[in-house]
């Protein structure tokens, strides 16, 4: 046990981020078709050999890449090269894009005027678009934007051509391209279109990895994807994909471009466009269709106020050097290098760590609005059952109080210090009407069907089932603006649950809880495999320095003034404890034969809804099936559950029960942790 | 220069004159009255060579006291070297060379601009050595008695030990210019023959002596470095006076010709009687055979006569445990893994090379410069590619990239009239400005044909024809000629930059043709990056050349170079910056040493270079071969 461990982690409220412009300002002031019109000439890559978007394909069918795989397949399958030529090209034309300065203008034209409306500003560091500039100009970049609305990757065009940067393509789902004409509106702006499951198909994979990093190694123009592959319902973000990050790594560790600048951008959103659609999805209303016509309905959100964006553009990561000391680059030495292979272990970890580390460096530039504060405060009363909601006061002391908290923990937190509290609380809330109320000086969600006919929602409800399905539309929402903060507590929060539960105070025994359950919610939350250790100490770090805990050789110690903190971080995690237990309870008591992955869901969701009206649950978003599936992954994943072959296509599930009761027990405190966690302090 | 003379080689006189000219031509300016320049003006050496074979000729280029004729603290001849005169102007003195004499307008403007150099800023080295800053020899009084009595001349002087203690690594010299002398041998010996050689082995086992082999001292590797760890007494053992041609067998084409020959010496006899090996590495003028053996050198125009391992059939090398040779002189052998290879590239861990047979060849009859211009350096490589795909590679082909090409073009003399000046104008405008080759990408590959002239002439055509797929431009033999010139005052040239606090050197790799281009582009990034990171406050030159074409790659080199006016330590910061370019090229898949042998200075990537079973079998070489390690410059494992 090393507690003298000299904390190497800069202090998070030293941590030097850029201020915002709001691009906006001026078109309100100036003309949108001068705007829209106006003479674009991005800087761009040192290194590019320009070329029209027919030769780029060619290019991508001529490699040495895509016809090794081409002959591979024609002697596999006897098909004749022509053929499989002809399906590659077929893939290619399905995929491309077919980026026009024309149709970019024309939606700088139109969002201009949309962005007026919906939003208050678009704020910007424009120290990070210099920053993007000069990488362009260095090496291939790679965009890599958090991922929350529809409106992220027109946005994230629309701000690089403002800024007169070089614009992006961006790998999309072949789900838009079923909104007719907007699918193809999409693609002359800049997007191209992958299917969103290819697994086996090598001939597309070859097609679509070489068309990538043709873009790429060219520097034809930045490459834009989301590492979280798909939007993130819930606000936190997602564990991140691997496949385009390989992509696009590729190049550099095979040594055909000298570096890759990875920026990670975050994009927050002060309320979300999707926001209880969002909800219904994840409480099994199913999503609808993208389809055009789809899109118009939606246009009543013009008539709303969705409060400001901010988009963080981060510091360049150069992929050279998140990979010195790490891949030992000349692995490829031996074998050609157009011959495609399996990555090896060490680059699989590797690149897995870095989309970690690109995440986090997501997550860590988001910015976080009051009202996020208040969700969470709002949230934790609902749960310990004051249906009054708060009063005004108590929740702005609250609020202020966890203000400061949370700027200590590091986050990158957007309150207005020179107005007074009070003000600040009652203009966050007045946004979010639709979640939140405040009657007779008392704040409550918007729980009960009162007078307001909430627009989105279904008539007042007639049974009790549907009455909770309306209320934790309400929690699900809130708690998406609760989860934006949650990658700032989520270690220290960890610690916390892990004091309560180990009910001890040596160190090595919090340290096994703590690992434990940061291994049990790894699959909900960002943490980086492998760093159980540095997460714990920056756990304890934080809490030292924010004067709630004391720490010794041996020791941990709860002070006077730290009970509070550590309850509060204690609620934060306490829905997810309760739902996985929920999930564990579910799989012991009802989980029979045949359940099958597909199946897992609405029953899970069931057995909990039971538990709701029962009352033996109170927290209504563990309705969540973000959260089931989650939980059924981190079950999955330590073994307790198996996936059987072979019986139909949906997976059946086998249920270690033992396991799974203990698993569940342990969650609850009730058991030690038992399994010696390989990593010592 | 194409050597127009006429094909008609009835006399080998006239033949061996007409060679020499060619030599002569890339080494020497040419003669003024004479046209056909006789051997004995090709080298500073007056004396009349005498070729009976089996006698040792006077008159070699390299005596005993190498401080009579070269530089103690730079390359090369004494009186060769970059100066700026009073005007300014850069000029490159002595006599040996086509440039000697000349001025060198571009060069002060190319310093300037490339390295933010000053000629205000003079960086002088220490003009004489200082004999007390040397460390008085540790003796061994009886190895020193005993090898006395052999009659085995040695000298204790600390010039002549200072002389052998170094190669031409920057630290190297970089320390020798600020007067600061390290371990050094503490005495030299110069054996006159192999039995000589027999002797002193013999001597130094006895009474466990280090040995370490010194041919030309042009060493880039480290490998003459003195372990400041050996606490025996250091013998450096000159081969230089071992210089002879023992015999020449035309019915074989071989001649047996003693170790310590350097490469000038070594074609000049041979041309005399009309052959020639045709070995020509860019350090001929003072590398030696002995050391081509020990280091696996490769020569410029080895498309044609092959490299050092081509060359040899038949080595002798004494050893601690005797001498080691073959009993035939067959072609080829299947006789288990050639024991040629254990020493080819041993680097004076096992022993000393005594005695080498080397193929030889009749002179070419015609010779013939050349080059192309290309628009970039991708289809310039594409094209070498072609070249080797076809082979059909010229006696010597070499792509320079566009800072290269840039640097070649400082280095031109001053032009002798307005027409050639006009004419040089003319030429730029067509390429520039008529073929739309941007000034800033375009490259230049350098060409050298040899053979009877029918066939060079048919050769040519083949090559330029590729080369126009290529989108390369002919550009006459004027361009060919002055990159090898280059190619011999470009060490000369360091000593210049030195003088203004600019340091550099090169480096070489060979990598297959898929990397190269890849290769070229990262390891030049790198080099800028780590200048960068390390503090460097001007741009450095960063540059490459395809030096070689072979059936599955090319040999790259690198030159690089950086103003280090406000460093404390520059030479870490270039050690740290070479060292990553290494790293750079191991990862993109180059090899740690084309020719130049690994040294001490690239040992630590050996064992992930040959695996750790091949460091083993070399190893036990050597534990075999030099148990009490004699041989102990500690090269190479």
């Amino acid at each position: 046990m090393a507690s003298k461990v000299v904390y190497s982690h800069r202090d998070p409220m030293l941590k030097k981020r850029d201020d915002f412009e709001d691009m906006l300002e001026e078109r309100r002031t100036t003309s949108d078709l001068r705007y829209a019109l106006k003479c674009y000439t991005p800087a761009l890559y040192k290194g590019l050999t320009p070329c029209k978007s027919s030769e780029l394909k060619n290019m991508v069918l001529q490699s040495d890449q895509l016809l090794y795989v081409i002959n591979q397949l024609s002697k596999e399958t006897g098909t004749s090269t022509d053929e499989i030529e002809a399906e590659a090209s077929a893939i290619l034309e399905e995929m491309a894009h077919r980026l026009q300065l024309s149709t970019v203008r024309f939606f700088a034209f139109a969002l201009s005027k949309v962005f007026k409306t919906v939003f208050r500003s678009i704020c910007v560091n424009e120290e990070g678009i210099q920053r993007l500039q000069q990488a362009i100009q260095e090496h291939p970049v790679v965009l890599l934007p958090s991922h929350r609305s529809y409106m992220d990757f027109l946005l994230m065009s629309y701000i690089l051509y403002t800024y007169d940067l070089a614009l992006p393509v961006i790998a999309a789902g072949m789900d838009f391209m079923g909104m007719q004409i907007i699918g193809e509106m999409l693609r002359m702006s800049g997007a191209f279109f992958i299917r969103r499951s290819f697994g086996g198909d090598k001939l597309y994979w070859a097609v679509f990895s070489e068309y990538v990093k043709t873009m790429l190694k060219n520097g034809y123009a930045p490459v834009e994807f989301f590492l979280e592959g798909t939007r993130s319902r819930t606000a936190k973000s997602l564990t991140p994909k691997l496949g385009l990050l390989n992509i696009v790594l590729d190049p550099f560790l095979k040594g055909e471009v000298f570096d890759v600048s990875l920026v990670p951008v975050s994009i927050s959103y002060e309320r979300i466009l999707e926001e209880t659609l969002y909800a219904r999805e994840l409480l099994g209303v199913p999503k609808p269709k993208e389809s055009t016509s789809g899109l118009f309905k939606a246009r009543k959100i013009l008539s709303e106020d969705y409060g400001s964006i901010h988009v963080y553009f981060g510091q360049p990561v150069s992929a050279r050097s998140l990979a010195e000391g790490r891949v030992n680059r000349s692995q490829f030495n031996l074998i050609p290098r157009h011959i495609p292979r399996k990555p090896a272990e060490e680059i699989q970890d590797f690149v897995n760590d870095s989309a970690y580390r690109l995440v986090r460096a997501q997550e860590e530039n988001m910015v976080l609005k009051p009202w996020v504060l208040l969700a969470s405060l709002l949230l934790q009363n609902q749960a310990a059952g004051n249906k009054q909601g708060m009063q005004l006061e108590e929740l702005t002391d609250q609020a202020v109080w966890l203000r400061d908290l949370s700027r200590q923990f590091g986050a990158f937190l957007h309150w207005p210090d020179n107005i007074p509290p009070s003000k600040v609380v009652s203009c966050s809330l007045s946004l979010h009407q639709s979640l939140v109320r405040i009657s007779e000086g008392r704040v409550q969600l918007t729980l009960e069907q009162g007078g307001r006919a909430e627009p989105g929602l279904p008539l007042p409800a007639v049974t009790p089932e549907e009455e909770l399905l309306n209320r934790a539309v309400i929690i699900l929402s809130c708690a998406s603006y609760r989860n934006q903060a949650l990658h700032v507590f989520i270690r220290p929060a960890l610690l916390a649950s892990a004091l309560h539960a180990a009910s001890v105070n040596r160190k090595q025994e919090i340290f096994n809880t703590f690992s434990f359950l940061r291994n049990m919610f790894s699959d909900e939350f960002i943490l980086r495999p492998g760093a159980e250790v540095q997460d714990f100490e920056e756990a304890c770090y934080l809490l030292v320095k924010s004067g709630a805990l004391q720490i010794n050789q041996q020791q941990v110690l709860v002070t006077d003034r730290g009970h509070r903190t550590l309850a509060f971080l204690t609620s934060i995690l306490d829905p997810f404890v309760q739902g996985y237990q929920m999930v564990c309870r579910f799989l012991c008591e009802e989980a029979t034969e045949g359940l099958t992955e597909k199946r897992f869901v609405p029953a899970v969701r069931k057995f909990i809804t039971k538990h709701l009206l029962s009352g033996r649950l109170k927290y209504a978003e563990v309705l969540s099936s973000d959260l089931q599936k989650n939980a059924l992954a981190a079950l999955l994943r330590l073994g307790a559950v198996q996936r059987l072959r072979g019986r139909g296509e949906q997976g059946a599930l086998k249920v270690n029960t033992v396991m799974v009761n203990s698993l569940e027990d342990t969650l609850g405190g009730k058991l030690p942790t038992q399994k010696p966690v390989a990593a010592r302090l | 220069m194409a050597s127009n003379s006429s094909g008609d080689s009835s006399s080998r006189h006239q033949t061996a004159r007409h060679r020499l000219s060619v030599i002569a031509g890339h080494l020497q300016r040419p003669a003024d009255s004479n046209a056909a320049v006789l051997a004995v003006e090709c080298k500073a050496q007056g004396t009349t060579p005498n070729i009976r074979t089996g006698v040792r000729s006077e008159g070699r280029t390299v005596p005993r006291r190498r401080q009579e004729i070269m530089k103690w603290n730079g390359w090369g001849y004494s009186d060769s070297r970059f100066l700026f005169n009073k005007k300014g102007q850069a000029e490159f003195t002595g006599k040996r060379y086509r440039l000697s004499g000349m001025i060198i307008p571009g060069l002060k403007d190319w310093l300037e601009s490339t390295f933010g150099a000053s000629l205000q800023h003079k960086a002088p080295a220490t003009p004489i050595l200082n004999s007390s800053a040397v460390q008085p020899p540790t003796v061994n009084e009886a190895f020193v008695e005993e090898l006395r009595s052999t009659g085995v001349p040695f000298s204790h002087e600390a010039e002549d030990r200072v002389f052998r203690s170094h190669g031409h690594c920057l630290h190297e010299i970089f320390a020798l210019r600020e007067g600061k002398i390290g371990r050094i041998p503490d005495m030299v010996v110069w054996p006159n023959c192999h039995n000589d050689v027999v002797k002193i082995v013999e001597l130094a086992c006895k009474h466990n002596v280090c040995l370490i082999p010194y041919g030309g001292g042009t060493s880039v590797s480290s490998a003459l470095e003195c372990p400041p760890e050996e606490t025996r007494s250091i013998v450096s053992l000159d081969t230089s006076q071992m210089n002879r041609i023992l015999w020449i067998d035309e019915k074989n084409l071989t001649a047996r010709v003693e170790s310590g020959i350097v490469g000038q010496d070594l074609e000049r006899l041979l041309n005399e009687s009309g052959y020639c090996t045709g070995h020509e590495p860019d350090s001929m003028e003072f590398s030696s055979l002995g050391g081509w053996v020990a280091t696996r050198a490769s020569g410029m125009k080895k498309n044609i006569y092959g490299n050092i391992e081509d060359l040899v059939v038949h080595i002798k090398t004494v050893t601690p445990r005797g001498v080691i040779e073959k009993s035939c002189q067959g072609p080829r052998m299947s006789t288990g893994p050639d024991i040629h290879h254990f020493i080819m590239g041993s680097e004076g861990t096992l022993g000393v090379v005594t005695e080498v047979t080397i193929k030889i060849r009749p002179m070419p009859e015609y010779q013939k410069y050349g080059s192309v211009v290309f628009p970039n350096f991708e289809q310039g490589v594409a094209c070498l590619r072609e070249v080797a795909k076809q082979r059909c590679a010229p006696a010597s082909i070499r792509l320079m990239d566009n800072e290269q090409f840039k640097f070649g073009h400082a280095l031109k003399p001053q032009v002798s009239s307005i027409f050639t000046s006009f004419l040089d104008g003319l030429k730029k405008f067509y390429i520039t400005k008529f073929k739309g080759f941007d000034p800033n990408h375009l490259c230049v590959a350098t060409l050298l044909f040899e053979g009877d002239r029918e066939k060079v002439l048919q050769h040519e055509k083949q090559v330029y024809d590729i080369a126009a797929k290529f989108g390369g431009l002919a550009a006459g033999e004027d361009n060919g000629q002055r990159g090898y010139i280059m190619t011999f005052v470009i060490a000369y040239l360091r000593d210049l930059g030195m003088d203004y606090y600019v340091i550099g050197e090169s480096f070489e790799t060979s990598v297959p043709w898929d990397r190269v281009l890849d290769i070229c582009r990262n390891v030049k990034a790198r080099i800028v990056r780590e200048c960068k990171d390390k503090g460097v406050q001007f741009p450095p030159l960063s540059t490459c050349r395809v030096t070689q074409t072979y059936d599955a790659g090319a040999c790259v080199y690198f030159y690089f170079a950086f103003n280090y006016r406000g460093l404390s330590d520059p030479v870490h910061v270039y050690e740290q910056v070479e060292h990553a370019a290494r790293e750079e090229v191991l990862a993109n898949g180059g090899s740690l040493s084309h020719h130049h042998g690994v040294g001490k200075l690239r040992k630590e990537w050996m064992r992930e270079t040959v695996s750790t079973v091949g460091m083993g079998m070399l190893q036990s070489v050597k534990d075999y071969v030099d148990p009490n390690n004699i041989f102990g410059n500690r090269n190479l494992l």
